[in-house]
């Protein structure tokens, strides 16, 4: 008989003023118990509306079953078929908009909580099982993966599966990327993402740091040594500034450079770690997406004592998670919507003191179908802080298509790969995530990966 | 991991480090860099390369024990290995259509300076060559700058070598005497890039600097090493390091330069403070 509570069972969190002040993890995850309860919300439905929004094909009443009858390896195994990441997807996924927004139990009351059980599974396993990966045959075929974020291990590991020899190439000391760099501990604990690679590393995949490519190899040199595709994931790892006045001041930072200072570099353990980060009593973060509340929960978790996100349309239009805006809101995280900045102000001595905003009306509706904010007359007005986040989106870097002739990019960047199989301009080159879809989810560049891994065994099994 | 295969001390203060990095040598070109990680809780610090020896496939670094990470780095010997080391970063510097040019080191920078004027000598241009230090112990480079240079000139700011004064000062009497450069490079302190590049843009010589500003991935993903540039912000991980002296906004480098300073002096402090302990 399943279980017809409306609700989630509800996830466990840390108080919103204890972990405001800490950078553990918010959400502590079910017990044995609450899984099981959960699972039973499942209707087991025969035509499976929820597997059908998942991007990677997780086989989720089947796994939700198993965990329902208390079978949590089976469960998790069961989730390993389709997604190699299961831990980091269930913490990181937006599953409202995915397999949750399609569940039948969602219709009438809330949906099942998919992610969370996902989730659950995933941490079983780790805590409680000691199988590991066991090395599949070799083809003795080279594959090159560039990149090591959620495309990339996602398609190495896919492609290790079949028997490829997989090597990837990431350019900072450690594997991960956005999922290392950009994610803050506290939503993605960077011991969870290194343990997901170690059961990647497992399969045989070959993980080579400290590589640039497009500087220390290009893409045909990658041919040269013998790999006969490649996959470029490479993510977008360029900032885009607003170029405003002020903007190099001391002070201003891209939420990519805060965040790889505290994810990756750890500085929020500064002077132990020797990597420091600024954070003034006031912060401003601008933008409205999962990076922007990531930078100004890192900012509190920092000792900010007013952290404010400056963005310049509604809560309905901002890009982040629901569950990321409501998260900041509960730690005190201050929205100033409507408002867009105009200028930076510095000191004499050149550190930022406040940022000028003007405020904003929402007009017609504008090309990505959000009405067009507009600037309201004489609505100048300052706003005093230290410090200053621009959170407005990343672009793709443009070191390998600078580097490799005859791979077609977007105007912006991007580079063009056919949606199905992530064929690029040139032969055997193939790419996905958000070097080829600009700043994305995590799950999409997953399905990219994965979508991109198939496409290359057909391509080397056909190819004499 | 990247073993450090000869080691050598130019002054109290500068070291010079061969590291086995077989790859990046390879592709190593003047201008670039490289980022290193001494350990495990250590920052990545960008050190232009002084030289690279594609044969042997060693990449060298000159560096100056100035904080934290440079101390530690002091302290290794041959054999020990450094955690990471990536590169070539940046982009490598360019020449043409150069018959005469003069290379300029300011303490340092001479080490950075050294590739450049051995690319140009090479190349069959005639170089001059200018390095300054404060005194006469901390001269380093100099016979390496000599075989690369149809004329060196060392200064001393103390004038403790014999010659006192500035580089700007060396540069100005070389182009009053009748000297025509076609270019010139000057590395070296961000205000010595500075005074030689105004005076260099008053006799309308090309100047190149190369500037080192607080980066992290080296890359173009953190955007850190913001430089303005005739009035545009370009990234001197990806745009750089090498950049038109005339249109730097060397002021606002200077200012961006000190915005880890306290940190900087706490990580150093705290790191000393341990050194005394064990002693």
């Amino acid at each position: 008989m399943p279980n017809m509570s409306l609700k989630k069972v509800p996830m466990p969190e840390q108080e919103p003023n204890v972990r405001s002040k800490n950078f553990l993890e918010v959400a502590l995850g079910y017990t044995e118990q609450m899984a099981m309860e959960e699972a039973q919300r499942c209707l087991d439905c025969k035509h499976k509306p929820c597997v059908s929004g998942c991007p990677v094909n997780v086989k989720i009443p089947e796994f939700i079953q198993l965990i329902a009858q208390g079978k949590f390896e089976e469960a998790y195994n069961k989730i390993k078929e389709t997604n190699n990441l299961p831990a980091i997807c269930g913490r990181v996924c937006p599953q409202e908009t995915q397999c949750e927004q399609l569940c039948v139990r969602g219709k009438k009351g809330e949906p099942v909580a998919i992610g969370r059980l996902e989730r659950f599974a995933a941490d079983w396993h780790m805590k409680n099982s000691t199988s590991s990966n066991e090395k599949p045959e070799k083809n003795g075929k080279k594959v090159a993966v560039i990149g090591s974020g959620p495309a990339s291990l996602t398609c190495a590991s896919d492609l290790a599966k079949l028997g490829y020899e997989v090597t990837i190439f990431e350019a900072f000391h450690v594997p991960g990327g956005v999922l290392m760099y950009g994610i803050p501990e506290f939503r993605l604990p960077k011991k969870l993402v290194q343990e997901e690679i170690e059961t990647i590393k497992q399969l045989g995949v070959d993980i080579r740091t400290n590589m640039v490519i497009g500087k220390v190899y290009s893409i045909d040199e990658l041919k040269e040594e013998g790999y006969e595709a490649i996959f470029i994931g490479s993510g977008a790892g360029l900032p885009s500034f607003m170029k405003i006045p002020g903007e190099n001041l001391n002070g201003v930072y891209s939420a990519n450079e805060f965040l790889t200072r505290i994810n990756l570099m750890k500085a929020y353990e500064f002077p132990n770690c020797d990597t420091p980060v600024k954070v003034g009593k006031s912060v401003a973060v601008v933008g409205g997406g999962n990076v922007a509340m990531d930078a100004a929960r890192s900012a509190k978790r920092l000792g900010a004592e007013n952290v404010y996100i400056v963005y310049r349309r509604s809560e309905a239009e901002m890009p982040a998670r629901l569950e990321e805006i409501h998260h900041a809101k509960e730690e005190g995280i201050l929205l100033k919507l409507l408002t867009n900045p105009t200028r930076i102000l510095g000191t004499d001595d050149g550190w930022v003191k406040g940022i000028e905003c003007v405020e904003m009306e929402l007009g017609e509706p504008d090309v990505s179908g959000r009405r067009k904010p507009v600037t309201k007359e004489g609505s100048e007005h300052v706003i005093d802080v230290e410090t200053v986040i621009i959170a407005i989106g990343q672009s793709p870097n443009p070191l390998i298509t600078s580097t490799t002739p005859g791979l077609d990019t977007q105007k912006w960047g991007g580079i063009i790969a056919d949606e199905e199989t992530g064929a690029t301009s040139i032969e055997g080159v193939y790419a996905g995530g958000d070097a080829v879809t600009g700043a994305a989810t995590v799950i999409l560049a997953m399905g990219a990966g994965k979508n991109a891994a198939k496409a290359i065994d057909e391509y080397l099994k056909n190819k004499k | 991991m990247f073993k450090i295969v000869k080691k050598k001390i130019l002054n109290p203060q500068v070291k010079l480090m061969e590291i086995s990095a077989p790859h990046i040598a390879k592709k190593a070109e003047p201008g670039q860099f490289i980022i290193l990680r001494v350990d495990e809780n250590g920052e990545r610090i960008p050190l232009t390369i002084a030289d690279f020896d594609r044969i042997k496939g060693t990449v060298t670094i000159i560096f100056q024990e100035v904080g934290k990470t440079t101390k530690i780095l002091g302290s290794l010997e041959e054999g020990d290995e450094l955690l990471d080391f990536v590169g070539p970063l940046g982009t490598a510097s360019h020449f043409e259509n150069i018959k005469k040019a003069a290379v300029i080191g300011g303490g340092l920078g001479t080490a950075i300076a050294y590739p450049q004027a051995k690319k140009l000598h090479s190349m069959g241009v005639e170089v001059d060559s200018i390095a300054g230090f404060r005194n006469k112990d901390l001269i380093i480079l100099e016979d390496e700058m000599k075989a690369v240079s149809d004329r060196l000139f060392i200064t001393t700011d103390d004038g403790s070598n014999g010659n006192k004064g500035f580089v700007s000062d060396v540069l100005k009497s070389l182009i009053e005497e009748g000297n025509k450069y076609d270019l010139v490079i000057a590395i070296g302190p961000l205000i010595m890039m500075k005074v030689v590049s105004n005076l260099t843009k008053s006799y309308g010589i090309k100047t190149i600097v190369s500037m080192n500003p607080v980066m992290i991935d080296g890359t173009g993903m953190c955007g850190g090493c913001r430089v303005t540039v005739g009035g545009e912000t370009k990234f001197a991980c990806v745009d750089g390091p090498d950049f038109d002296g005339h249109l730097v906004d060397f002021d606002e480098a200077m200012r961006r330069q000190a915005m880890y300073k306290k940190e900087e002096t706490l990580a150093t402090e705290k790191h000393n403070c341990r050194l005394g302990g064990k002693g």
